[in-house]
């Protein structure tokens, strides 16, 4: 598999500092939730840069959606949350990885954890999980600076309040909304474990952000019991090297 | 996943390694010759600043996997990895 061409065909704003893209390829073989496409970009002198998105859209919608955040210094990201438009083109090489997917087979209860961008594989996992009705007991802790830099605020707020079979904890890292139930506060080996199933429900759990936030939870879980081998983990970082 | 100046796990290497194999081998799990830890190669600590990929054993830091591509012709260095076992697609 290698590069196709892509259009854009719609954007969405989610934050000040991020966007969705829709993008548009001839013979989209559709995806699984949790997985990514890498995106190649070309100048005009030649000069290209490839990275690597998540899919943000349910593996039911068939649609391609990335939700990209712009990090400082970035050579790709600005462009695709500042400068990209309708009709622009570029390549895409995907869907990619099958690791860190939830394939939605079966009823086992799946707990997702996202830090701050983190957020987006998981999101395609619970888009995934409620459009296709299933039943799995699915919760999730997303970490996260602000309301106003949480992605997807109001549509986690309103399908945890529709799907039974989901639930959101927040934690707010340094403000968070009017009248919230629980000051701003960093997640904790002990807050970790208020807001994730425990042991005893053998879930299956996907961890997503930064490398520290993911080891530091990742470590957290282990040492409360959770098996390893039920413990997936996307790590992401953000110096600005090109491949 | 949302990278990735710099992507710091072997997640990111599916797609480079999609244009060589058939199936995703980010899922394989591969043994480190060096201290034969197992674990699947999304798992792994991936540097993508050299003039390709390394994939280094997260357990002691052997490169487990090379590959530089220039888009006629890749190279493939599979030295630090015993083995690979790939679940074949159901």
């Amino acid at each position: 598999m290698s590069f196709s061409p892509a259009v854009v065909s719609a954007v969405r704003a989610e934050t000040d500092n991020s966007r969705t893209l829709t993008l548009d390829v001839d013979g989209w073989p559709g995806h699984l939730a949790g997985q990514h496409v890498d995106i190649r970009l070309t100048a005009e002198d030649g000069y290209t840069a490839v990275r690597s998105y998540s899919i943000a859209s349910s593996a039911d919608s068939k649609a391609l959606e990335v939700t990209v955040d712009k990090l400082v210094d970035g050579e790709v990201s600005p462009y695709l949350v500042d400068g990209a438009d309708v009709g622009d083109r570029l390549e895409v090489r995907g869907p990619a990885g099958g690791w860190f997917v939830w394939p939605g087979t079966d009823d086992r209860p799946v707990q997702l954890i996202g830090g701050g961008s983190g957020i987006v594989p998981l999101m395609a996992m619970i888009r995934s999980h409620g459009d296709a009705g299933s039943t799995a007991p699915f919760r999730l802790l997303y970490s996260v600076r602000s309301p106003t830099s949480a992605l997807y605020f109001a549509e986690l707020m309103r399908r945890a309040v529709d799907d039974e079979h989901l639930r959101v904890d927040f934690a707010f890292t340094r403000e968070t909304p009017p009248d919230w139930p629980t000051p701003p506060h960093r997640l904790t080996r002990d807050t970790l474990e208020e807001s994730v199933y425990p042991p005893e429900d053998m879930a299956e759990f996907f961890i997503c952000g930064s490398t520290p936030f993911v080891e530091s939870v990742a470590n957290w879980l282990v040492d409360a019991g959770h098996p390893p081998e039920r413990i997936k983990t996307e790590r992401f970082g953000g110096i600005g090297v090109s491949p | 996943m949302m990278t990735a100046d710099n992507v710091l796990d072997g997640n990111a290497a599916a797609g480079p390694l999609l244009e060589i194999f058939s199936v995703d081998l980010t899922a394989a799990h591969g043994r480190c010759d060096e201290c034969g830890r197992v674990c699947a190669l999304a798992e792994t600590v991936l540097y993508n600043h050299a003039p390709g990929l390394v994939i280094r054993c997260v357990g002691c830091d052997a490169v487990l996997l090379r590959l530089v591509d220039n888009g006629t012709r890749a190279w493939l260095d599979l030295r630090g990895l015993s083995y690979l076992q790939i679940d074949r697609a159901q």
